[in-house]
């Protein structure tokens, strides 16, 4: 058997299967695998856990719906979390579409299961801004006129929640949920680094962007979520803080939920390279032994 | 002059944005450049927008392969950018309900958040989880242990392709303790945090070493390749 002329189709097939059964069983079931936190996962929940209750948190959305399957868990468990906390919320964000990523984080958790807290009071959507870096620098001298108003238009100055928010240091946390550029490793080239001890940052980022992360953690960075597993993680701590032994939600339980679709997605791959890696010294051997034969007839 | 004042301007604005980082006195200039770059950013927008255009346009007057296609592009263009101009189905923000369009333009069962909900969402995320196939694809067809470096990178892939499942812990748990080390799960979260950052912490100090060079050649107008010619 030969690796070119194998149709990939049935690769196509077989990754399609192992990602659909996994869904359909545990869509069944309820079911997910348990987790065992990272340290940089739970270095994320304990560093938002610590801050007290009304302490203004900066929440950037810099992702798009082509990553929200990997993103949007992470982003909700933030966002429960911070309004469990009773966390002064200020979403952001510096991509087009993350202001929309925000939007939809607000309805699902805010607006459904903390109904008590007030828009413009408790938390703020202040939508997208143009510039990248730019705002960042912006916002570390002046918040008000990176952002002028909010998402419905209101004036920023008229925001209750906004009181004593001249700068993006009046911020002890920033959230940044990213999936490229600009993202987690601007804000903490730009925002960060310029105020180090008395800011700090969590990240939650697309797993291909969370090796270039890793350097910055744990001094620049406190924390990160890398990808659905760390989504995940942080997910089961939240869950187990905030629901105890009782189930939470199913849109509590995205991320865990989407692990088991990886494990066996990844296990396939493995599969896959071991059965290309045979396929290949097979060949090679077959063909070093034709050589040495037409070689010995010769 | 066409060349003259925009080295002008990026050199003002460099040296402006460097010198107010570290003098609290001028620290306004660099806020004045940030605010001019917002401004411009979201000027580029209409430029984006117009290069579309232009681009599919011209696809479409000279009938090129794929012209169709470039014509599905403007036609989608100008529909999301006319719905959410002109507001289709929104309705005035309570706070100023006697402003017309006060409303935001993406609000629930609006034209621009059905076009975002409904057909936005779906196609992105549906190319993204493409690439799920033609990963596993590639792996089969490419990923081939030919030498000492490919062996080292398959069994790192394999550490975190298992470590960051469920894979690692049932592969691996049975280990002692004293051994924890040795677990699939740990395995990754090493490989992540000492090879990955060594590695990539050299590069960033590279890449920013690279970038104050390349910064200061423009800022000094030795590099002009950014106004688009060959100087």
């Amino acid at each position: 058997m030969s690796a070119r002329p194998f149709d990939r189709r049935w690769i196509f097939l077989m990754m399609a299967i192992a990602v659909a059964v996994p869904i359909l069983v545990i869509g069944l079931t309820g079911r997910t695998f348990p987790e065992t936190p990272t340290p940089a996962a739970r270095a994320a929940f304990d560093a938002i856990e610590k801050l007290p209750a009304g302490t203004p948190i900066l929440l950037t959305f810099d992702f798009d719906p082509a990553s929200a399957g990997e993103l949007q868990p992470m982003a909700t468990s933030f966002v429960r979390h911070c309004a469990a906390k009773r966390l002064k919320m200020v979403f952001i964000s510096l991509w087009p579409l993350g202001g929309a990523m925000a939007d939809s984080a607000i309805r699902r958790v805010i607006e459904s299961d903390f109904p008590n807290l007030v828009y413009g009071t408790d938390y703020v959507s202040m939508g997208f801004q143009a510039g990248n870096e730019a705002v960042m620098k912006l916002l570390l001298t002046d918040f008000a006129r990176a952002f002028p108003s909010d998402s419905r238009g209101t004036p920023t100055g008229q925001l209750p929640v906004l009181k004593g928010i001249s700068r993006a240091a009046d911020f002890p946390m920033v959230i940044a949920v990213s999936a490229g550029y600009p993202g987690a490793k601007e804000w903490i080239q730009y925002v960060i680094s310029s105020n180090l001890g008395t800011m700090e940052i969590v990240t939650g980022s697309t797993g291909v962007q969370a090796p270039q992360l890793y350097p910055y953690f744990p001094r620049q960075m406190t924390g990160i979520l890398g990808a659905i597993k760390g989504a995940a993680e942080y997910e089961a701590l939240v869950n187990a803080k905030l629901d105890g032994d009782s189930v939470p939600p199913a849109k509590y339980l995205e991320a865990q939920r989407r692990m088991g679709p990886q494990l066996f997605a990844h296990l396939l791959m493995v599969g896959l390279i071991i059965a290309g890696n045979v396929i290949y010294f097979r060949q090679r051997g077959a063909a070093r032994r034709g050589a040495t034969a037409a070689g010995g007839t010769a | 002059m066409r060349r003259q004042v925009p080295l002008l301007i990026a050199t003002l604005a460099g040296f402006a944005m460097v010198l107010s980082y570290f003098v609290p006195m001028i620290q306004d200039w660099g806020e004045l450049v940030s605010n001019s770059f917002n401004v411009i950013a979201a000027i580029a927008f209409i430029l984006g927008g117009g290069s579309l255009l232009k681009v599919n346009l011209s696809k479409i007057s000279s009938r090129q392969p794929g012209w169709g296609y470039a014509g599905i592009t403007v036609a989608c263009f100008l529909l999301t950018l006319g719905v959410g101009l002109a507001k289709v189905g929104v309705h005035p923000n309570p706070q100023f309900a006697d402003i017309p369009f006060s409303g935001e333009k993406d609000a629930a069962g609006s034209a621009f958040g059905w076009i975002y909900e409904y057909a936005l969402v779906p196609l992105t995320s549906t190319l993204f989880a493409l690439l799920a196939f033609y990963v596993a694809s590639a792996a089969f067809r490419a990923f081939r242990a030919k030498n000492t470096e490919a062996v080292l990178l398959l069994a790192t892939a394999f550490i975190m392709l298992l470590g960051r499942t469920f894979a690692g812990v049932v592969l691996t748990g049975w280990l002692p303790d004293w051994l924890g080390g040795l677990r699939l799960e740990n395995l990754s979260v090493y490989v992540m945090q000492v090879f990955n950052t060594a590695g990539n912490r050299a590069i960033i100090i590279g890449i920013a070493l690279g970038v104050a060079a390349t910064s200061l050649r423009i800022l000094l107008g030795i590099d002009r390749s950014w106004m688009g010619r060959s100087e």
